[in-house]
């Protein structure tokens, strides 16, 4: 029988499941099953379209609709607010599922899920209705807004302030590395609102005051739209704010341990798809009269890829079930989790693209599109050395 | 209306199969609902969606796992399932005669008004068991759908044959099978996916219904043989030499 559906023949030699994800023992019947309509999305309605994407900037805003028709914007906010209400371990193979067609709209994805993780858990009744229905559609489009051009691992020393004023705050100052900045509709600012405390404030694309920098060209993540946004007395309803004041880093750190899982799953499904791809090319491709699968070198090249794999597969789903089960060390495994997966599946996608030796470098071949993606995980949702500080920091405690 | 959908789990049809002397391997390969029977199932919601019939039953023969399909249907908006358990493989004891005898008891059983199902598997291809459920029911059929209208009880259904497309129409009940080009699919949500958890699911083995008679026997199983490369000739007696004495055409 041909194959039916547009499906790409990777990894058309025999032998179990790398291609499929599932080749740890975490996953339950419903994990799988749900797998399975991710990875059959990404492969006919992302994968295809992922290098037009980059090549043209295209920020597929169609596509994120058909995702959260899925139910795949609101995976892990309460069912009673509107949302899925599944859990991060879920989510985690989701993300990893959709990356492997297209690594920048999942990572955009994971954005909005986390933005409407937080109007779940922290919004009144109001915010709640008035969001999430809309995230849950991508009706609205959400951005994250808490680095500053002088502030990144620093984030404490944020300058953004937003001044009480009757019953408005009025906000000045500027966010920078926003990822939907320009496009989205609706801004989740972290900001000063008193000399120590960190505030959220809901902010719409709109509101007087209220710009964007030019969109960055950036080494990857090119179909995603990233921007300064400026503050410039900007004013909002005092009823925008998300919490409580002073909640802004509790809301932060709770967002932080799955947000880093998030980008984790990213890392893994875009380095699955290079591993499969070059598993191909290994069979294919000749060279003095073997192929390339036969010589040992590569071969020790290829075993190591996939540890590396399989391993980073593992402890970013053990630390998304200890998010689940609310585990006292949750922090400590999400920050190895993040650290080693982005840096492990970084690696894989490097050593992708010299196992194809000069078409690597080719655009055609997609693993350098891989490999420019990937890079920024190991420095965003907290840098890789970020995560070496919290990984001492609460073992030396 | 009621309407049965008969599904069948298979081999992927995106990975090469490994042949063994006794079949082929099925360990730890990746297994899917036959397309021509999701084919089916979408067919069934679409047409229960149009508000022609009212209640989609999924069945399917198998072992444990067999039931990832039927969650499937049931996810892409069956509202209930039926798994005939067996532990015989299903792409070599479970044949054509045993699956519509079973087939056709549940129907008498439940009294549906429509058969939908797959136009073949694409493990074994053998493109009998539609048919034969029609025959046992003595219920009309039409095969290879590439389109399905219903009104007012009668079918009508475009088949797609070798010489192009014939229409077909009949009272129903009868037994429809699908082709390729009938529809694609749509993608299981994840609010279906959770919500089909709680669809009823009912459990009967084999025995209960029917039995196997394995009356076709499976003598050998190979690959197809790796293709040759071709020869360009000079003239014609070549060709003539060839054609007789290595392709032995004549």
């Amino acid at each position: 029988m041909q194959i039916i559906r547009n499906r790409l023949m990777v990894n058309q030699i025999p032998r179990f499941g790398f291609k499929y994800l599932n080749d740890s023992t975490f996953l339950n019947e419903d994990h799988l099953q749900i797998q399975k309509a991710a990875l059959d999305f990404a492969k006919e309605k992302m994968q295809p379209y992922s290098a037009e994407w980059d090549k043209k900037h295209h920020f597929p805003k169609d596509v994120l609709r058909e995702l959260a028709a899925m139910g795949f914007s609101t995976i892990y906010v309460k069912q009673e607010s509107g949302g899925v209400g599944l859990d991060r371990l879920t989510a985690s193979v989701i993300f990893e599922a959709l990356s492997y067609g297209d690594v920048t709209t999942t990572a955009y994805l994971t954005i909005q899920n986390m933005c409407a993780y937080m109007v779940d858990q922290f919004g009144n009744e109001e915010q709640k209705q008035t969001w999430i229905p809309r995230f849950g559609t991508f009706d609205a489009f959400a951005s994250y807004c808490l680095t500053e051009p002088n502030s990144g691992s620093d984030s404490k020393n944020m300058k953004t302030f937003a001044k009480k004023d009757g019953n408005d705050y009025v906000i000045n100052g500027s966010k920078c590395f926003i990822s939907g900045g320009s496009v989205s509709d609706v801004y989740l600012l972290m900001c000063k609102t008193s000399e120590k405390d960190v505030s959220c404030i809901i902010v719409e694309k709109g509101t007087p005051g209220l710009s964007f920098g030019k969109l960055e060209d950036k080494m990857g993540w090119n179909a995603s739209p990233t921007a300064m946004v400026l503050f410039d007395n900007v004013r909002v309803p005092q009823s925008n704010l998300l919490g409580k004041e002073g909640y802004g880093f509790k809301m932060a750190m709770s967002a932080l341990d799955g947000g880093r899982i998030n980008i984790a799953s990213c890392s893994l499904g875009g380095a699955s798809y290079a591993f499969d791809l070059t598993k191909d090319y290994l069979h294919d491709r000749k060279q003095f009269g073997q192929p390339l699968a036969q010589f040992q070198g590569l071969q020790f090249k290829f075993a190591d890829m996939a540890t590396n794999l399989v391993t980073s597969r593992l402890i970013v789903r053990q630390a998304a079930q200890m998010i689940d089960n609310n585990h006292p060390d949750k922090t400590l495994y999400s920050a190895m989790a993040k650290r080693y997966a982005t840096d492990s599946c970084f690696n894989v996608a490097n050593e992708a693209l010299q196992l194809h030796g000069g078409y690597g470098y080719l655009r055609e071949y997609q693993i350098e599109r891989i490999v420019r993606d990937l890079r920024v995980h190991q420095i965003l949702e907290g840098t890789n050395e970020i995560m070496k500080v919290i990984i001492s920091r609460n073992l030396l405690k | 209306m009621k309407v049965l959908v008969a599904v069948k789990r298979v081999v992927d049809s995106g990975i090469k199969v490994r042949v063994k002397p006794e079949g082929i391997d099925l360990q730890g390969v990746k297994m899917t609902i036959n397309p021509f029977c999701e084919i089916a199932v979408e067919e069934a919601v679409r047409l229960k969606e149009k508000k022609l019939i009212a209640e989609i039953v999924a069945v399917t023969i198998g072992p444990k796992q067999g039931a990832e399909s039927l969650r499937h249907a049931l996810a892409l908006g069956a509202d209930k399932a039926i798994h005939v358990t067996t532990e015989a493989r299903i792409d070599q004891t479970v044949q054509p005669l045993d699956v519509a005898n079973i087939l056709a008891k549940l129907v008498e059983r439940d009294n549906y008004n429509l058969v939908l199902m797959g136009k073949q598997s694409i493990d074994d291809d053998f493109n009998q068991t539609g048919q034969m459920v029609a025959g046992l029911l003595d219920w009309p059929q039409a095969t290879f759908a590439s389109n399905i209208q219903i009104t007012d009880g009668i079918a009508q259904v475009v088949r797609e044959i070798d010489g192009g497309l014939q229409t077909v129409k009949f009272k129903l009940p009868g037994v429809i099978t699908c082709d390729l080009r009938l529809n694609q699919p749509r993608f299981a949500s994840v609010p279906n996916i959770m919500k089909a958890k709680s669809k009823p699911l009912e459990t009967i083995p084999l025995e209960k219904l029917g039995k196997l008679h394995n009356s076709i026997q499976i003598t050998k199983t190979e690959a197809p043989s790796i293709r040759k490369g071709g020869a360009i000739v000079e003239n014609v007696d070549v060709l003539l030499q060839k054609l007789r004495n290595e392709a032995k055409l004549f």
